[in-house]
């Protein structure tokens, strides 16, 4: 009864909050009936040095070492960074830069590793499986040196967030498994196959940040998913406070800010952190994560890859090793010529185009999908003038004027742009989908915030340099007159002895012609 | 008469407190006004390198507010500084004297450098470590790429390297469509017109 009340609530919208603007793309979930397959370990690994938000990691290991899975190659530096690990057995042959997922097609330090087929695990790490009884800070330490980092493709350092603060006490978990992006299906199948695994994982979660109560947010075109996690629920003895929450299907639901207001009503203002209002937000694949992190005793070394897209005959959900090559997993899947394709990396929505195959898989790959140019989902015929139809400001979810910032954007007038909050913009590329007149509505914001970005780099440089220059001119200066100080008073201490015949004049800092007089 | 008085002396007492008032608010309140010899000195991009024929960017800021110096002397800061300087001065700009180069950094061959010192006391940001009979090296982030290290070296073992690119910085262009270039032309010419 009480279901069927907050049923008929829902459709009169009074308990149904719900995030502003949206659309509803086309979503391609092919894969959704197909079971999770285990790609096959490549003969090489290339791990990137920095897979995560924040700063990039060091390499412990040097070329000819032996690696185990799962042992520690490279070391984070500095607080927002963690650890990469060795995704399989095998000898280090290369430590050189290499091309990363990444639209610029530049590359970063990566190590690689050449698999030796034995995949031997380090054992080093024990098992917490009294976690339970364990301090938080012990199992936040155990998540940062896991390797942990947001796998719903954000890849923000997981053990950050995983922190009682007692001026904002956590009071519910959101466990975030919408995977709103169409063609993805890693969080869809993971909830159908490791539910348990994913609760332990939210167990441990609230455990750590001291929450009474959590929710699991699964959209409606993912009833079986829904339906697993509830069984799963029903199955657990100690996870009361925790429920699943079905949301109309929606993009972008699955982003955080959108996500919490959908479920609470409570909005997170800008430049505030969901923390601020008592909620903590996890991907279900990193619940799952923190689940073999820590009950396990397994580092992250692989992560769930949708390959699919139309030019793909034989997609697949796939759990794929970190480093994996990108084309191989193409050619796993019968793609073996890539000429002519468009690849993306992530969601046709928020996915960058890959310029070359010849990048591995790294943290935040949440998809790879192989479009044939006519039918790709975004595809940009050429920009039209903008209409005036106001479309995009219906769609946007952060209550942006997408016209108007493109339009400032383009013409250089980023004072405008940030008026307009261009920051704020979540690049959800809901605007660019709807605009009739194919304007790239987020490429006209990435390059505004980039742009901006550099002049602020530079003003941050030119002013150290400034401070440099004076403190430097300040030295000089005191130096100077130090000296001058000095040679008045060696010349006082030796003057001649002869009778002085009026005051003796007064030496200028390091005035010559003063000096010369006397 | 005495309603005079009262008139009088009413308005003279308000008229004091009101003038303490305000002699108060006028130092507490102070405002240092800024001069436009900061005002410049703030767009110039602070290499130091004394491309504008000034020892630096502070003396050629104290020259193009005096007027005695033109607004396109800066070389590194390229066209955008001369046309902020232009707006600022609310001048004509003018074209560049020089084409700025891609940004470059000092690096010194550290096996033929001899320890002199000579080129850590050209550094206008003392981006150059070491001592004297010690390699010196160059503080990569620190390096404004001025040059003004090259001459004094004794045995020429600096170079000027390309600046590496770093993924970190690299934002992304324009899109490439026609409407994109058109829209940032038109604001290029009209900011040239400003």
């Amino acid at each position: 009864m009480p279901a069927m009340l907050r049923k008929l609530a829902q459709r009169l919208g009074i308990l149904q909050h719900s995030f502003a603007g949206g659309v509803h793309p086309e979503m391609y979930k092919v894969t959704a009936a197909q079971p999770v397959e285990v790609a096959a370990i490549a003969p090489i690994h290339i791990l990137p040095m920095k897979q995560h938000i924040g700063e990039a990691c060091t390499p412990l290991v040097t070329v000819g070492d032996r690696v185990l899975r799962g042992q520690k190659i490279a070391k984070s530096e500095g607080y927002l960074s963690v650890p990469v690990h060795a995704p399989t057995s095998g000898r280090v042959v290369r430590i050189e830069e290499y091309a990363i997922p990444h639209p610029s097609g530049m590359g970063l330090p990566c190590i690689f590793i050449e698999s030796d087929g034995d995949d031997e695990s380090d054992t080093t790490l024990e098992p917490l499986t009294n976690w339970r009884e364990l301090n938080p800070a012990m199992l936040r330490e155990r998540a940062r040196m896991c390797g942990l980092a947001g796998l719903g493709g954000a890849v923000f350092p997981t053990f950050i967030k995983l922190v009682q603060d007692k001026r904002f006490p956590i009071e519910t978990v959101i466990l975030n498994g919408i995977e709103c992006e169409p063609w993805l299906t890693n969080d869809h199948r993971l909830m159908l196959e490791k539910p348990h695994d994913i609760l332990t994982g939210m167990a441990i979660i609230m455990h750590m940040v001291g929450a009474k109560s959590g929710i699991i947010a699964i959209e409606d075109n993912k009833p079986d998913a829904a339906e697993s996690m509830r069984r799963a629920l029903a199955e657990a003895t100690d996870m009361q406070g925790v429920h699943v929450v079905v949301l109309p299907t929606r993009y972008p639901q699955g982003s955080e800010k959108q996500l919490i207001y959908s479920l609470t009503g409570k909005e997170v203002e800008a430049g505030r952190l969901p923390m601020h209002i008592g909620v903590l937000c996890q991907n279900v694949g990193t619940s799952k994560a923190l689940f073999e992190a820590v009950v396990q005793a397994r580092p992250l070394t692989e992560r769930l890859v949708t390959v699919s897209g139309d030019a793909v005959e034989n997609p697949a959900t796939l759990s794929v090793r970190l480093g994996t090559p990108v084309r191989s997993l193409f050619a796993s899947r019968g793609l073996d010529d890539l000429t002519g394709l468009h690849l993306l990396h992530g969601g046709p929505m928020m996915g960058e185009r890959l310029n070359s195959a010849d990048v591995p898989v790294v943290k935040s790959t949440t998809g790879l999908l192989a479009m044939r140019t006519e039918t790709m989902m975004l595809a940009h015929t050429e920009e039209q003038p903008c209409i005036r139809c106001g479309h995009c400001s219906e769609a946007c979810p952060v209550h942006l004027v997408p016209n108007l910032l493109a339009d400032a954007c383009r013409s250089d007038q980023f004072d405008r742009a940030e008026n307009y909050q261009l920051f704020d913009c979540i690049e959800c590329g809901s605007c660019s989908y709807v605009c009739p007149a194919n304007i790239p509505l987020v490429h006209y914001f990435r390059y505004g915030k980039g742009q901006i970005a550099q002049t602020r780099r530079e003003q941050a440089f030119a002013e150290a340099s400034r401070k440099r220059s004076e403190a430097r001119d300040r030295r000089i200066e005191a130096e100077k007159t130090e000296k001058a100080a000095r040679r008045s008073r060696v010349r006082r201490d030796h003057a001649p002895a002869k009778p002085v015949e009026a005051a003796e004049p007064e030496y200028n800092d390091a005035n010559d012609a003063t000096q010369e007089k006397s | 008469m005495t309603q005079l008085m009262y008139a009088l002396l009413s308005l003279g007492a308000f008229a004091l407190v009101a003038g303490i008032v305000l002699a108060v608010a006028q130092k507490v309140f102070h405002v240092e006004g800024d001069p436009m010899v900061e005002k410049i000195d703030n767009l110039l991009p602070q290499t130091q390198c004394g491309q504008c024929g000034y020892p630096g960017c502070k003396p050629y800021a104290e020259a193009v507010s005096g007027g005695l110096a033109d607004v396109n002397h800066c070389v590194p800061g390229g066209e955008r500084t001369m046309l902020a300087i232009a707006d600022l001065m609310g001048v004509e700009p003018k074209d560049l004297e020089a084409e700025a180069t891609a940004p470059m950094i000092a690096f010194v061959r550290e096996d033929e450098c001899i320890g002199c010192t000579l080129c850590i006391k050209a550094c206008p940001v003392d981006a150059i470590i070491g001592a004297p009979k010690q390699y010196h090296t160059v503080i990569t982030d620190h390096c404004t790429g001025c040059t003004l290290c090259i001459e004094p070296c004794p045995v020429d073992c600096i170079d000027m390297l390309m600046k590496p690119e770093l993924i970190e910085h690299w934002s992304w262009p324009l899109p490439d469509t026609q409407r994109a270039r058109l829209g940032h032309d038109r604001r290029e010419t009209h900011a040239g017109h400003a």
